[in-house]
């Protein structure tokens, strides 16, 4: 048997670096570095796991939708041990929403055949985390999604998804996508080992082309939201601050009842 | 008036309240119809027109609870083809934001989520966003489709509005897709006798600060103090002092209270993700360095073991 996994990864702005807006109100990436969202890294440990618990002949694939500098995520991801890599890149992808980038990735998914899909909770720029949830329903295969556990045997999935008011145990036949937390297990370091093996592993370049999409169908034109103004929040009033000597407590007290909270 | 249909969410009945904010902005925009799924589904009714809902359709049909998310969307898309709104509404949980994302994509519809405010606009209901960790707030519009977007909790007052909330009986017919994942077990979160963590007014929070979990009895004690909340930095959190349920930020829970209080956080862009909207920022740490007094409209730089009991203590005697 054997079995394929897609992990899909996002190369994203550093959320400690300093994001803003490009004019057109898309996600400027230029003045920030980029890198592997650290979410997708637990996409790529759970992949990694259950190659490495499977009896079957297992293929972990990354697939990223992204600029150019994408490339550097998806090395990160066969440093760490995935066997092999897509790149979907096109500049007509630019400014491409939510449920555009579920379409392109379906359809690379598609193409490259699989058997489980596993992402990220939620990339760390946009925060939606739904291209999980797209993804299944594009696919028309079972979304078994934000668990903090994922077991794969016999052609089923298991995992437990600890919900607000609930945490649940989760089962779905192959094929399924499945979405991971951070709560799944710390992501590998990258071995010097696999830093070199990564540099010779096969990276695939696909565009919209060959992925039978049109420009329309993506980018800001196919956009199905619009971005009507993006303001910088302004700083917050400095407040006050106090040393603690002995009081600090009761000073804090003061304020808080100053503000009607006691 | 155009229908707004308002996802309800809902424990056996029990409506919880960022529903109920959402009937609030829904009547911005039009007639609320609420949608109530699965096991006690009709007991939402009362409280659902009482704060606006003009209707309530509802299928309390096994599906729900037995199968992951599938089953809803199919009902909401049943609804959207009953009633043809103006736009969807959903309350933004992480289960919330899966549905709203598929049914927009059934719907060839735009979506919208985190919303943390909404208004009537001349092209459809204009949504403000507060992002990169709270340090922009944008405001966009759904170009395609019927609007579907996700609200999140403290987004709105909760008003009383009393209207029909007339309860129908929503037919439901399921795709081949809904029995695809199986809920086989559920175990239901203990009740801390607090205010759920996103609903509440005033949270007060532990950090790394805290060292330990027996220590954040401590945490606890100033949060009872004050009818609060409790949540936890992820450090707490993967150090296994508190709960990852209490965890706030970025890959926990997003919490916009009138009050927050950090007490040994150092504020990283992460946790501020989950805070930063909160409308007064309190923090105690001993590190005059530290980035969270950058937020803060009050700070005390100081050891929170002798500040926050002490706090504690005044705030009893005050209260009497
Ligand atoms: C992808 C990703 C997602 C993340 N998601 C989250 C998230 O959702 N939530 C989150 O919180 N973090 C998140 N983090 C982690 C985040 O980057 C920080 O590591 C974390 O918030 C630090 O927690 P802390 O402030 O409690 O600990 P620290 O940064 O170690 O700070 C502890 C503070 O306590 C103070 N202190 C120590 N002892 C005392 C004392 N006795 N009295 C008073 N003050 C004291 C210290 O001065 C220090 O400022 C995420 C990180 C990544 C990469
Ligand atoms: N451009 C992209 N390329 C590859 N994977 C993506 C992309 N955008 C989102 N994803 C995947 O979808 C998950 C959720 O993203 P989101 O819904 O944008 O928060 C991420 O953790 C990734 O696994």
């Amino acid at each position: 048997m054997s079995l394929r996994i897609i992990v899909t990864v996002k190369y994203v702005p550093d959320a400690t670096g300093d994001r803003h807006f490009a004019d057109d109100l898309t996600v400027d990436r230029d003045d920030v570095d980029g890198l592997l969202s650290e979410l997708d890294e637990y996409a790529v440990e759970q992949a990694l796991q259950v190659s490495e618990n499977s009896d079957d002949d297992v293929e972990v694939t990354v697939l990223t939708v992204g600029p150019e500098d994408a490339k550097d995520a998806l090395r990160k991801a066969l440093s760490m041990g995935a066997d092999k890599a897509i790149h979907v890149e096109d500049d007509d992808l630019h400014g491409t929403d939510a449920i555009g980038t579920s379409l392109v990735l379906a359809k690379a998914i598609e193409k490259a055949g699989y058997d489980l899909v596993i992402s990220g909770m939620a990339s760390t720029d946009g925060t939606m985390g739904v291209v999980p949830a797209l993804l299944a329903e594009r696919l028309g295969v079972p979304q078994v999604t934000l668990l903090s556990e994922v077991s794969v045997e016999d052609g089923t999935v298991k995992g437990r998804r600890d919900g607000d008011a609930a945490s649940e145990q989760l089962e779905a036949s192959l094929p399924a996508v499945v979405s991971v937390t951070d709560q799944s297990g710390e992501a590998r370091y990258p071995s010097f080992k696999g830093i070199m093996a990564a540099k010779k592993k096969p990276v695939e370049a696909w565009d919209l082309s060959d992925l039978d999409l049109d420009a329309e169908d993506v980018g800001l034109e196919g956009s199905y939201t619009v971005v009507d103004s993006a303001t910088e929040r302004p700083a917050r009033t400095a407040g006050t601050i106090v040393k603690d000597e002995g009081e600090g407590g009761k000073q804090l007290a003061e304020f808080l009842a100053s503000q009607k909270f006691i | 008036m155009a229908e707004v249909l308002v996802y309800v969410d809902h424990v056996d009945g029990a409506v919880r309240k960022p529903t109920l904010e959402l009937l609030t902005l829904a009547r911005r925009i039009g007639e609320p119809v609420a949608v109530a799924l699965g096991n006690g589904a009709a007991d939402t009714a009362a409280a659902l027109a009482e704060h606006g809902a003009v209707k309530v359709l509802t299928d309390d049909a096994s599906e729900y609870g037995e199968y992951l998310v599938v089953p809803k969307v199919d009902a909401l898309q049943a609804a959207v083809a009953a009633v043809s709104p103006a736009a969807v509404l959903v309350p933004s949980s992480a289960e919330g934001k899966e549905i709203a994302a598929r049914l927009a994509l059934r719907l060839g519809s735009g979506i919208i989520t985190d919303a943390v405010d909404l208004e009537a606009g001349d092209e459809g209901p204009v949504a403000t966003q507060s992002v990169f960790a709270a340090s922009f707030t944008t405001k966009s519009r759904v170009a395609k489709g019927t609007p579907v977007i996700t609200v999140k909790p403290n987004s709105a007052a909760v008003e009383a509005a009393p209207a029909a909330g007339a309860v129908e009986a929503l037919s439901v017919t399921f795709s081949a897709q809904a029995t695809g994942t199986k809920v086989t077990g559920r175990t239901p979160r203990e009740s801390t006798g607090r205010p759920e963590l996103t609903e509440a007014a005033i949270v007060v929070s532990g950090g790394r600060g805290v060292n330990g979990a027996e220590n954040f009895a401590v945490i606890e004690a100033l949060a009872d103090s004050l009818g609060a909340a409790v949540g936890a930095s992820r450090a707490a959190v993967d150090a296994g002092w508190y709960p990852h349920t209490n965890q706030v930020g970025q890959t926990g829970k997003s919490v916009s209270p009138q009050l927050y209080i950090a007490n040994g956080i150092s504020g990283a862009i992460q946790h501020r993700a989950g805070m930063q909207t909160s409308k007064t920022i309190v923090a105690v740490n001993k590190d005059a360095e530290a980035p969270i007094f950058d937020l803060v409209d009050y700070g005390v730089v100081g050891d929170l073991f002798d500040v926050v009991p002490q706090l504690t203590e005044e705030i009893k005697t005050r209260k009497g």
